[in-house]
């Protein structure tokens, strides 16, 4: 395996301001003091849970160009993505901005990704602040890829909970902040397995091919995957 | 190069199998086993009842009649957001009598309802319970030609 899929920084490009939003049980967990702001009402005073999401998004991103002390004309390319089809939250929370807008969608990964993309163009020169944003709702998401919220079916233990927040940060050359100096984009990769109930399994492979292969599959680590 | 990942995903699947949380079989069962019971006794005194108020009433009728209680009881349950958790706690106990069908197609009815009557209701209502109508309506063709024939 060669490893050109991570690529380093000349230029290092600094997080010069985030935001963070989060819903109520998000805000219960052992994380809640960090993050900027908690929602009380999943709802978030909005009547469907799609729009709450919407309305997430747009939050953060207007908190993280606050936070880095910068206008919002000074932004010229917003990079987002959530878990709905067509990636439809971010298209319409990027309505209300009047930047350049592309969407990413890697599913638990879009935060990373949109981070990498950003941090390559901010980098390369190309743009030179680009705001990073993403969002998911649980009950979106239920709705979405699962049941309804009201249906009476047990969950099993592997099932896992969707977060519902969103977070956006703003990257840019000028400023202080924590810098980006690399960057792995990562490949797919398929274990082969069809617990829908089990995202965990389908996702550790990965994350560490070749450490996961040593550990469980010896013989055939040699090979090449 | 194939077959070396054929062996791999086994493996993997192999690991994960021997490693997922499993949940404890008898005490679930024995939630359901006994709310799914409290459901049928439930069905059974509303049974009773309507014929003892209404003493010249067809039995049939009082079938009918106890059904649709117990489908209002259920979908009025999952409206104020309690089904779900009676779900949750007895599992089959609660999904297979009835009101489990009745809970599935209010739940549907209510998570798609911001998507409008027609398109929303009308079309998402039957999510979940239309794929157990069509089995039901092919099992019973079925058994009736067996028994045109029989």
């Amino acid at each position: 395996m060669k490893a050109n899929q991570t690529v380093k920084f000349k230029n290092k490009p600094i997080i010069i301001g985030s935001y963070s939003i989060v819903g109520p049980k998000e805000g219960k967990g052992s994380f809640g003091p960090y993050f900027n702001y908690v929602v009380n009402d999943d709802s978030f005073g909005e009547d469907s849970y799609e729009k709450a999401e919407k309305k997430m998004l747009i939050s953060s991103i207007v908190g993280a160009i606050e936070d880095a002390k910068i206008k919002p004309n000074d932004v010229n390319l917003l990079l987002a993505g959530d878990l709905l089809n067509q990636i439809i939250s971010s298209s319409y929370a990027a309505r209300n901005f009047n930047f350049a807008y592309l969407g990413v969608f890697g599913a638990c990964s879009t935060m990373a990704e949109s981070m990498a993309i950003g941090a390559s163009l901010v980098d390369g020169g190309q743009f030179e602040t680009v705001v990073c944003a993403t969002g998911s709702h649980f009950s979106t998401a239920e709705r979405q890829f699962r049941f309804p919220l009201e249906l009476g079916n047990q969950r099993p233990p592997t099932s896992q909970w969707t977060v519902t927040g969103a977070g956006a940060c703003v990257l840019s050359l000028k400023g202080r902040g924590p810098r980006i100096s690399m960057a792995t984009f990562g490949k797919v990769i398929d274990f082969g397995v069809k617990d829908v109930n089990d995202m965990g399994a389908v996702m550790a492979p990965a994350i560490d091919i070749i450490g996961l292969c040593g550990m469980i599959l010896p013989r055939i680590s040699n090979t090449k995957i | 190069m194939q077959l070396d990942e054929k062996k791999r995903n086994e493996a993997y699947n192999r690991y994960v199998k021997s490693r997922i949380p499993k949940t404890k079989p008898w005490p679930s069962l024995f939630n359901s086993f006994w709310v799914g019971g409290l459901i049928c006794c439930l069905g059974q005194g509303i049974n009773d009842l309507i014929l003892l108020w209404f003493p010249n009433m067809a039995e049939q009728n009082a079938w009918a009649y106890t059904l649709i209680v117990l489908i209002f009881i259920a979908s009025f349950l999952t409206g104020i957001g309690v089904y779900d958790k009676i779900g949750k706690f007895a599992g089959g106990g609660s999904i297979v009598p009835i009101t489990g069908f009745s809970n599935s197609i209010t739940s549907s009815a209510l998570e798609f309802k911001h998507e409008g009557v027609i398109y929303g209701i009308c079309v998402k209502m039957f999510n979940i319970a239309g794929p157990v109508i069509v089995t039901g309506i092919v099992a019973s063709i079925v058994v009736g030609i067996i028994y045109l024939f029989v």
